[in-house]
């Protein structure tokens, strides 16, 4: 690890020192400083295909569905089929070849889609959100016991919203936050170890559809197999049949004792679909008539039909992440002297990438510009500076205003960022992040970037959700003035 | 032209006086809903009614997208008969209402906000928890 460090400390020399030798150039550094939102992600998740595919950051157990899975089947198909086929129908191949797609195809979107992930909050948002709190307290002393709940009516039930410290929101109802992937996920089901991926809004029904669909080829394998068996000891004898084919004694193991766990599941979930509970929900009988006579689910449709309808064939919504979307947007970078300001960013960001994730990332984006020596320059120089964490806050959006103002070296507004910091870890220090006076003025805020960086046990926390106020407004109006 | 040259004050000046923010009504369950309760930090700079009109189109916008029918049931079927695997060459019915929100945002800032020093940001940008409200220095007003 020291060593990865020590290279990347030497890469990032070399870039800089590249970086003040040249001129920038316009128009081919404008595509290697965007970086895309999933490489800043704050959750822990993997991703794959440039972002396509998402993640949790463990997938072994993932691997391990796919490889039993497959083999089975594969030994269905290799073993058990031709004989199967010539003897019954070959409709059962076939049969068996739909079934599999259509497990495969499921198990795929499970694991790899966005289950529905809200992002994180800016930090204007956030800062709203603490100077609503305030005031509902009403207090100005110093002790103020964070209500840290907000109830709301739904549908004639009273729920109450959660704030979470990591998102720094109040948790939509039916949201939760995944530990395992630190992110709040909308309708959150459950993690599933078995999909690698949180079960939540945006797959559920891909979820379902596997489970459904992985119970009947399970059993569609079994009886098949077992058909198989039989009839081959019909002809030959019992003890012959299985040496003839001793893969179907595998396959029969292997689908006798997942037959019972999968079925099981995924009727448990045709009820939770039926009455449109999470999983999560029914464990913490949040709606069960045992809390009290008036406790009913206010998410309910009404009846099982519309609510099965409405689970899987019901309006599939978007993606809140835009995980291949750019974090700095191109209209940033126009103004012609920000070569001081990238400049700062980059001697800053080196002093601090102990961190691995950055260092792996920027890393990356080193050796990417070493490809094509020409272009190095300044990119290098925004790039290492937007892997820092604070980075698009600070650096970016200001870059176009004023120079000089972004990175203040201060000492004061270490106190607020590191408190921030701390906030994370221990909410109980978060009351005194945001004192009303700070919380609405953008400039109060922009000292934060610079000294994040200097929190040197916090590895990656606040990326993505720093892209805040100028950078935001600035790109929205310029997207406005140029239609 | 008056938009556009009004537009570009506000970029170059892009003094950002405050925020706000709109938040979602849950009054009614999970759908992509906001409240349409006037802000009191927008009193000075816009009317009322509009403003409500606005919010009023989005969450009847948003509403669309998420009906439950005849017509989603079909597109979910005919994904769920295909494994999921048409959604990643087909657009949902989501996805182009989102597009029409987006492009009736835009219009609503120019044609309303941005002359007002206002400047609506599209919920999807906030993970549709908020409708983001950005209040630029006035000049011509000297407040702060």
């Amino acid at each position: 690890m020291n060593l990865g460090i020590k290279e990347h400390m030497r890469e990032c020399e070399y870039s800089q020192i590249s970086t003040s030798s040249s001129t920038p150039m316009e128009s081919p550094h404008k595509k290697r400083t965007l970086k895309r939102r999933w490489e800043v992600f704050p959750g822990r998740n993997k991703f794959y295909c440039n972002g396509r595919i998402m993640m949790a950051r463990q997938t072994g157990v993932f691997y391990l569905t796919l490889v039993l899975i497959v083999v089975t089947s594969g030994l269905f198909f290799a073993f058990d089929c031709p004989f199967l086929a010539s003897t019954l129908t070959p409709a059962i191949p076939v049969i068996g070849g739909v079934l599999f797609f259509f497990v495969m195809g499921t198990l795929l979107r499970t694991s790899f889609s966005d289950p529905g992930v809200l992002p994180r909050a800016t930090d204007d948002e956030a800062a709203d959100l603490e100077r609503q709190i305030d005031t509902v307290n009403g207090t100005s002393t110093g002790y103020r016991p964070p209500p840290r709940t907000k109830e709301i009516i739904i549908n004639g039930q009273t729920v109450k919203l959660k704030y979470c410290f990591t998102c720094r929101i109040f948790r939509p109802p039916r949201a939760s936050h995944c530990s395992l992937c630190d992110n709040c996920v909308e309708r959150f089901d459950h993690h599933c170890p078995w999909v690698g991926n949180c079960v939540g809004k945006r797959n559920y029904r891909f979820f379902y559809m596997f489970i459904l669909s992985l119970s009947f080829l399970t059993i569609f394998i079994f009886s098949f197999v077992l058909t198989h068996v039989v009839l081959r000891s019909h002809s030959a004898g019992f003890l012959t049949a299985l040496k003839d084919s001793p893969a179907s004694v595998l396959e029969v193991v292997v689908c006798f004792f997942s037959v019972w766990s999968i079925v099981g599941l995924s009727g448990f979930h045709t009820y939770l679909i039926g009455s449109n509970q999470t999983t999560n929900e029914d464990i913490k009988g949040s709606w069960s008539s045992k809390r009290g006579k008036e406790n009913y689910n206010p998410y309910s449709h009404g009846n099982i039909f519309t609510n099965c309808c409405a689970a899987l064939c019901g309006p599939f919504p978007p993606s809140l992440i835009d995980r291949r979307g750019f974090v700095v947007p191109d209209m940033v970078q126009p103004t012609p002297p920000t070569n001081g300001v990238t400049m700062y960013g980059a001697t800053q960001s080196q002093s601090h990438m102990c961190d691995q994730d950055q260092c792996i990332q920027s890393t990356k984006f080193v050796l990417q510009a070493a490809a094509t020596p020409l272009l190095q320059s300044e990119p290098v120089a925004i790039v290492d500076e937007s892997s820092l964490p604070g980075r698009t806050l600070t650096g970016s959006p200001r870059a176009s205003l004023p120079l000089g103002q972004p990175t203040p070296p201060t000492s004061s507004p270490n106190l607020t960022c590191e408190s921030e910091l701390l906030g994370h870890e221990a909410p109980e220090t978060y009351p005194h992040l945001l004192t009303p006076e700070e919380a609405p003025s953008p400039p109060g805020m922009l000292p934060c970037g610079s000294p994040v960086g200097h929190g040197h046990n916090v590895p990656f926390y606040n990326p993505a959700n720093q892209d805040s106020l100028h950078e935001d407004s600035i790109r929205g109006l310029v997207k406005l003035s140029s239609v | 032209m008056a938009e556009t040259h009004s537009l570009q004050d506000l970029r170059q000046q892009a003094t950002i006086a405050s925020k706000v923010f709109i938040q979602r009504d849950y009054s009614s369950g999970t759908i992509c809903k906001f409240q349409t309760k006037f802000p009191a930090e927008l009193e000075t700079r816009i009317d009322k009614q509009q403003f409500e009109e606005t919010i009023q189109t989005l969450n009847n916008l948003y509403a669309e997208a998420e009906k439950l029918g005849g017509k989603s049931y079909l597109e979910g079927c005919l994904a769920c008969l295909t494994a999921y695997t048409i959604f990643l060459c087909m657009e949902t019915h989501y996805e182009k209402v989102l597009k029409k929100i987006a492009k009736y945002i835009q219009e609503q800032n120019e044609k309303v906000y941005a002359p007002l020093g206002l400047l609506l940001t599209d919920p999807i940008e906030r993970g549709l928890r908020v409708v983001e409200i950005t209040i630029f220095e006035d000049r011509s007003l000297g407040s702060r």
